[in-house]
Order: structure tokens, then sequence, then C-alpha cells
């Protein structure tokens, strides 16, 4: 047990404490108990960091778990972990802070609740990227789905949470398990359930037919995670969850964790024309249908949860692009599509500063004012100019404008873009030219709904009467943690080689690794000019059409596009759980009738079917004719007289000639055991038949007359197919079976009763030995059924309920 | 006489196939106690009907009957008329409590 395995543990631990915590100190807000974890663990983090341009140095560290199974947790440490793990606990300290402020409210909340599940999430969470063994990462992985799930259904009174914590959970966890099969897979290819060694056996798995079902279930996992299209849809419903989850889950971290996976796995399948395809027309697809839907939301939440979404299809998109990279040399630490790589790696980051700092945003004006809604929000600047700045600067970010971070990773995007769109690997060269036209559609609506964002709620007119409370300054405490986002948006926009070799570099390394010579860096190296080049004259475009949108929003926001506000997709979500709903209870219904009849005719027909199936499939029914004993007359006379009596039983209506049949036919079997020389069985059936008549008529006494079989002719129809079909079954394989065993003659053990009988155990009579010295146990137990059902008797009709009611 | 033997079994099958399919609770034991006929007298059948002696020792006969099948229908004779027993008495436990013996009549309770 390391320290590395106690960073992802330590959340844990917390999280048991927290109940103790709350109820002791009811006084003190829990969340100043939380806070100093995800700090002490950001701040052992940054030692990890390589400073001085150095470069990073991987560590592992291996706790056995079960061994057997090859299962270990290894924490494994590199340039993307670390990223992740920085991210995880930095906003993670971050969101603490402010949820501080946002749920102040001690007496009321279920602060216990809210810290329990948010620790969990973030041990879950700091699991996935540290760990390097897959089964440990699938565990971590569906920790986060809980965790999200209990964290969106705080408010679990409200229908909405508890819709959203469904909806979330049922498609993540869906690609989750999907995941676990393609790691599944993996394993079965390689016989490693580690990371780095899989990256080893690359060859093996690019030439392994299971390439492509393990790579497409991974990528589902992935996918649904990171709400890439069309699993998008749970993103915008998990924004019922309090608004520090939403900053931290479902902007910087859990939406994240499909980026990490497919970025930790680029170097097993990256390369390969399948994933750079998926990955990127998903990633794009994704990016443009964010944007164009973030513009008609009329929640504040439901745009930023699009705009996620968007930005995400970005990250995806470049991270598909860069794969490429692994066709090219890399020349001075750099090729043409490394800078995809490094555009995707510089937005993450970027993404997690400005998204973290808009969501607190909005959650300081819902709480401000009562609500999120931008019909009834406008001319909040002059009220709050803090909350206005920090809009502000993150807005822009968002929509890339210099000199903030946004800018330079919309920029980076754009060459990768471009780049790819000259590509001559994966026939890109066909139709590569609609990538860029694809992201800068995209960056317009971007710009667009940034606009509408800001302008929509800090300019305009003031309603104080359409709001909930009077508008003022958010309380200084929660605006810290926004403020600090925002700093760190404009410092990394005006130095953002502060990051450059710390860790760009090193996460580029972990995605691309093996293309450089050792002891060679990337070359990363962002700067705001570039030059009057086609990115720049893209960013003008952008902001020039962008605009022209917005100015003329008055126009297209009459359109049916605008005012349908849900995405279509949930149609698809809502009709299928419906549909599989009324689906299985119709099956259900015409399946569990509650009728014996139904359940007996079920097996019956699935007895006839599989085996009179396998018996014409192998060619089976054989009659022999020639091996069989021969007929004495009055066999044909009992055997006719037994046929005839069975046949007569269904036809009778009273009971007590169907008692003298059914006597009758038990008398006659008897007479055949006579025949067929089994005195003992004779015996035995005579004195069995004669009990079961007197039984019977015992018990008709008590019982109503036979009724006549009144039922419709459908039903005795299939009722006589399916006995005859019964019969036939019956009669066929035992005819084959004995035609089988008359051609293929075996000694029957029999003949060792027969010599031994008497050596061995002093009997003459054969069977009674059998029953009482070589099979004795058989009759022990066949005693001790009669005794439990001579009990059982006397207790069905000794002991009645205390009430005297039957059941 | 294995095929004659083995024709009346299938008939004994058949018909308790079919009264088990019925509604009738009397019925559906009937066709149980049918049916457990027909399983002994398969067993028999299959273990050859070849002429032999009873398998009693003193006969001094130079073959016997197989005495295994017998032994083994013995025991099922045996169980098979402790359940019908069983069964029996529920059913008249069945029809005292809920004054049929119709399986469309016996459906339990509402909100099963």
């Amino acid at each position: 047990m390391s320290t590395l395995h106690f960073v992802a543990l330590a959340p844990f631990i917390m999280a048991i404490f927290v109940p103790f915590l709350y109820h002791k100190f009811r006084h003190i807000h829990t969340g100043w108990f939380i806070l100093p974890i995800p700090l002490l663990l950001f701040i052992y983090l940054i030692q990890y960091l390589p400073l001085g341009g150095a470069a990073m140095e991987t560590v592992e560290r291996s706790v056995p778990w079960v061994p057997s199974l090859n299962i270990h947790f290894t924490v494994f440490l590199d340039g993307l972990s670390l990223l992740f793990a920085l991210l995880i606990t930095g906003i993670g300290t971050l969101v603490v802070l402010y949820s501080i402020y946002y749920i102040a409210n001690k007496k009321e909340e279920p602060l216990n609740n809210f810290y329990v599940y948010l620790m969990m999430f973030m041990g879950a969470m700091l699991g996935v990227v540290l760990s390097d063994n897959l089964i440990v990462i699938y565990v971590f992985w569906e920790l986060t789905s809980l965790a999200s799930s209990l964290l969106i259904a705080y408010w679990f009174h409200k229908e909405k949470s508890r819709y959203g914590a469904q909806k979330s959970m049922l498609i993540t966890v869906t690609g989750g398990f999907a995941m676990l099969a393609g790691f599944t897979l993996l394993y079965m290819m390689t016989g490693t359930f580690s990371i780095r060694e899989i990256i080893s056996y690359g060859d093996v798995i690019v030439s392994s037919p299971l390439f492509l079902p393990a790579m497409i279930l991974i990528l589902l996992g992935a996918f649904t995670k990171s709400a890439q299209f069309p699993f998008h849809i749970w993103l915008p419903d998990a924004m019922e969850a309090p608004t520090p989850v939403s900053a931290y889950l479902h902007s910087a971290t859990m939406v994240k964790a499909g980026i990490y996976l497919v970025a930790r796995f680029t170097p097993v399948f990256g390369g390969q024309p399948e994933w750079f395809w998926i990955i990127t027309s998903f990633g794009l697809f994704t990016l443009l249908w964010g944007s164009v839907s973030a513009v008609r939301q009329k929640d504040l939440k439901g745009i930023l949860a699009f705009s996620t979404i968007s930005q995400l299809g970005l990250i995806m998109s470049l991270l598909g692009l860069g794969s490429a990279a692994f066709h090219y040399e890399v020349v001075d630490g750099q090729s043409l599509y490394t800078v995809a790589v490094l555009a995707a790696v510089l937005h993450l980051i970027n993404h997690a500063t400005f998204k973290g700092s808009l969501f607190m945003v909005v959650g300081i004006i819902d709480h401000e004012t009562g609500t999120r809604d931008i019909r009834k929000l406008g001319g909040l600047m002059t009220i709050m100019p803090i909350t206005f700045t920090i809009s502000l600067i993150g807005v822009a970010s968002m929509a890339g404008l210099p000199p903030f971070n946004g800018f330079l990773s919309k920029e980076m995007f754009f060459t990768g873009t471009l780049n790819s769109a000259t590509l001559d690997v994966f026939n890109v060269q066909t139709i590569g030219f609609i990538f860029p036209i694809v992201a800068w559609i995209a960056s317009i609506f971007t710009f667009v709904y940034c606009m509408i964002m800001l302008f929509r709620t800090f300019t305009g007119n003031h309603q104080p009467e359409k709001l909930e409370k009077e508008a003022h300054e958010a309380p200084m405490g929660m605006l810290i943690s926004p403020i600090v986002l925002a700093s760190l948006v404009i410092v990394f926009g005006f130095f953002p080689n502060l990051l450059a070799y710390t860790i760009i570099a090193p996460t580029m390394q972990s995605i691309l690794p093996g293309l450089l010579e050792p002891g060679e860096q990337f070359y990363v190296n962002v700067y705001h000019w570039h030059g009057l080049n086609t990115e720049l004259f893209m960013t003008m475009g952008v902001v020039f059409f962008g605009a022209m949108i917005f100015l003329n929003a008055r126009k297209w926001q009459e359109t049916a596009f605008y005012l349908k506000e849900r995405d279509p997709l949930n149609w698809f979500y809502d009709n299928g759980l419906v549909g599989l709903i009324k689906g299985s209870t119709a099956v259900n219904n015409v399946q569990m009738t509650g009728k014996l009849r139904d359940y007996f005719s079920f097996m019956f027909i699935f007895l006839v079917v599989v085996t009179g199936y396998m018996l014409w499939q192998r060619d089976a029914i054989a009659i022999d004719f020639a091996n069989t004993a021969e007929i004495s007359p009055y066999m044909y006379l009992i055997s006719l007289s037994l046929i005839l009596s069975t046949l007569v039983v269904p036809f009778l209506s009273k009971r007590i000639s169907a008692i003298i049949v059914v006597g009758v036919i038990g008398f006659l079997v008897a007479l055949l055991f006579v025949v067929f020389r089994a005195p003992d069985l004779a015996l035995t059936q005579l004195l069995v038949e004669t009990v079961m008549v007197v039984l019977f008529l015992l018990v008709f006494y008590h019982l109503p007359e036979l009724r006549k079989e009144s039922f419709k002719p459908a039903f005795k129809i299939s009722n006589l197919i399916i006995s005859i079909g019964v019969g036939l079954v019956v009669t066929l394989t035992a005819l084959s079976a004995h035609a089988f065993s008359a051609a293929n003659p075996i000694s029957p053990i029999s003949d060792y009763f027969v010599e031994n009988a008497y050596a061995l155990a002093g009997g003459n009579n054969i069977v009674n030995v059998i029953l009482v010295d070589f099979r004795g146990l058989d009759t022990l137990l066949e005693v001790l059924v009669l005794g439990i059902v001579g009990l059982a008797v006397v207790v069905l009709i000794k002991f009645k309920s205390q009430k005297g009611e039957d059941v | 006489m294995e095929i004659l033997m083995i024709l009346t079994v299938g008939v004994l099958v058949t018909v308790a196939t079919y009264m088990i399919l019925t509604k009738s609770l009397l019925r559906v034991i009937l066709g149980v106690v049918l049916l457990s006929h027909g399983a002994h007298l398969l067993f028999l059948t299959m273990a050859n009907l070849k002429q032999g002696s009873p398998p009693l020792l003193g006969e001094e006969a130079s073959s016997y009957a197989d005495p295994l099948p017998q032994a083994l229908i013995l025991t099922a004779i045996v169980i098979g008329f402790g359940i019908t027993a069983f069964m029996l008495v529920l059913a008249y436990r069945t029809y005292k409590a809920h004054g049929t013996d119709n399986f469309d009549e016996l459906r339990g309770t509402e909100d099963e």
C-alpha cells in the first residue's frame, strides 16, 4: 500500500467519518471538515509535476487484490493520470468550498448525504484515473456512475431529479457494462488486465478478429460517460442536481472520464482507421449537435449542459484526429497531427476552468434571484458586478475570444482540423474538407449561445417582479471559487506556457507513446499571435457571423426550432423505456397466465418440440421387429383391455365409474407384472391399487361430482394435439431406444445380482435382496417419503390456522 | 411383444397428458396415476421382456427375468402411491377451503 493508493482511497475513508462529524458538530458546516481532503491531495500530487523541463517520471505501485485472476490494485501515475488527478482534486477543492456557501442551510439540508456522495465520487474518479488494472478501473467507473446518480437525485423529493438520476444511471451503466465486455475481450487477446502491458501487445490486438468488437464496446463506455451523440441526452437532465455537483461532475470531471478512457486507449487502438473515423465523426457531430441545441435553451444550466456536450465532442474529435499521428514521423517533437492532441489536452484544461466557473456563476444567479430562466433574467450587470465580470471572462473564453485561454485552444482546434483535411491516411482526402467546415459552423453557434448567456442575463431590462427574490450580489465565500477559476482562465490565457512542459508534454507523451526518441519531449509552444493565417480569419468569421445571428435573434426565435426546447432524441429514450415495459408486460401476460393448464402445455410443448426435433434431426427413429419376445395370444387380450379402459377414462362423468375404471387399469397392470414374471411387483401393485381405490372412495365422498368437461372445442382440440404429440414422442423414443439397444447389446449389470444374491447376501429372492441389501439406501429414503407423506396428511387434516380459516 | 407394450404405454401417456391438461383437479390426479402406470410399464419393457423365470433362485432355472428394474419399479410404485395419497388429501383440503375443484376458479387472491 503506497501513498498513491491512499490518494484514491482517502475520500472513501473520509466518507465513513462524514456522518459522525455531521451529527457531532451540528453548528459547523460539514463542508469545512471535507475541504482539507482534496486540498491536501492536490498539494501532494503537485510534487509529481516535472519542473525545469525534465521529463515526467512515471510511478507505479501495486497491491494484489485477486491475484489468482490477475487483478491487482495497481496505481500508475503518468502525465495523463496526473493531469486528471490534479483536475479532480483542484476543482474538487473549489467545489467543496463553493458548496459550503451554496448549501448554506445547515438545518434543513441533509449535508451528510451530500458530502458522503461527493467523497465517494471523488475517490471513485481518482481511482479511475490512477488505476492501471482494467477491472479495477471498471469498479471505480461504476462507482462514479452510482455516486453521480445519488448526487443528481440529492433532492429526491423532486420528480425531475429522480427522472434525471434514473436516466443517467441507465445510460452510463449500460455503457459501463459494454466497456466491461470490451475489457474482457482485451484480456482474451492479451492475457493481462494491465493497460501498460496491453499497450505492448498492440500488434496482437490489431491483428485479432476481436479487435473491432473490443474497440466498439470500450468506445460505448466512453461515449455514454462523456455524453457523446446519441448518448448525450442524460446530461441536460442531470442538471437537476445541486449546482456544485453540476459544476464538478457534469463539467469538469465525470464527463471527462470517457475522454480519459479514449486518451488512455489511444496507444492501443490509435493509428487504426476505425478508431480514427468513429471518434472523429462522433466527436464532430456531437460538437455540432450540442452547440446548435444549446442556442435554443431557456435555462442557463441547460445552455451549459449542451455547451459541455459540444465541448466534449470537440475534445473527442481532436483525440480522434490526433490518433493519425501514429502514421507520421515526429520531427523536433512535433508533427502535423500531434497538434491535435496538444489542442485536446489544452482544451481539456481550459474547459475545466471556464466551465467550472460558469456553472458556479449560474449557481450564484440562481441562488440570488431564484430563477435560471433567461426569459425572466436581465439587467443584472450593475446589481451583480463581480458575478458579471466572472461570467464575462468565462463566456469570452468559451466563445474563443482573445486574450483568454479558450482562444488558444480554439485556434489550435482549427489548426488541427485544417491539418487533418489534408491528411493522406485512412482515405481522409475524400471528405476531409468537411472537418474544418463543421468545426467552423459549430464555433459560430458556440459564439451565439455564449452571447445569449451573457447578454440575456446581464443586460437589458431588470424585471424584479418576475424574480422570486430581490437580486443582490452573492456573499464573498461563494465568489472565491469562481474568482479562482476565472483568474486561471486569464493566467493560462496570458501565460499558456506555464502548462507546456509541466503537464501538457507529459500528457501527450502518455497519449502518444513510442513516437519520440528516448530523452526527447513533445514540442509545446502555445502563443497568441500566429500571424495572419487561416485560423485567424476563421475566428474573425466566427465573431462576425455569430454576432449577425445574435443580432437577428428576433427573426429566428419565432421558429419551431427555437421553441422546442427538449432534445428530440429524448423521444427515443422515453418511448423506448415505455416500450420495453409494455413489451415485457405483454410477454409476461401471455406467459404467466396463472393457469396450471397453460404452464403444463408449455412444458409439454417444449418436451415434444425438443425431443421430436432431436429424433428427427439425428435421424434416430427406428423400429426393430426382429429382437422382440414372442407374443402369447392372451397378451393381446390384456393389452387390448388396458388400452380400451384407458381410452374410456376421459369420457367418464360419474366419479364411481372413474374410480372403478382406474382401479381396473391398476389391476391390469398388476396382471402384466404377473405375466412378466415379477411376483413382488404384482403383489405390491395389487395392494397399492386396493388401498388407492379405498382412498379415492374416501376422498371422493367429500368432493363434488365430476362435472362434465364443457370446454370450448378449441381448448379440447389443442389439448388433444398436445397429448397425442407427447404420446407419440414417448412411443417413438421408446421404440428407437429399444431398437438401439437391440443393435448394440450390452450385458446387463443384473447378472451380477443374479450370481451373487445368495453368495453375498444369503437370499434367494433377488428383487428383495436388491431392495434391502445391494441398494438398501433407496429403500430407506423411500420409507422416509412415506413417513413424510403420512405426517403431511396428518398436518393437512388436523391443523388449521387459529381463526379457523382455511388456506 | 415389446412393441405391443410400447404402444400400450403410448396410449397411457397420451390419455394421462390429456387428463393433466383439463381444468378439474380430480382429473389431473387421475392423469398422474395413469402416467405413473405408463412409466412403470415402460421401465419393465425397456429391460427386455425375454422369457425367463421369476427372479427367485430357488427355481433353479437357466435364465431369470431381469431383477434390477423390478426393484426400481417397486420403489417407484411406493413413492407414486405416497404422492397420490398426498395429492388426494390436498384436493380434499382445497375443496373444503375454496369450495371448488376447477382450476379456473382457484386463482389465488386478487392482489397476488
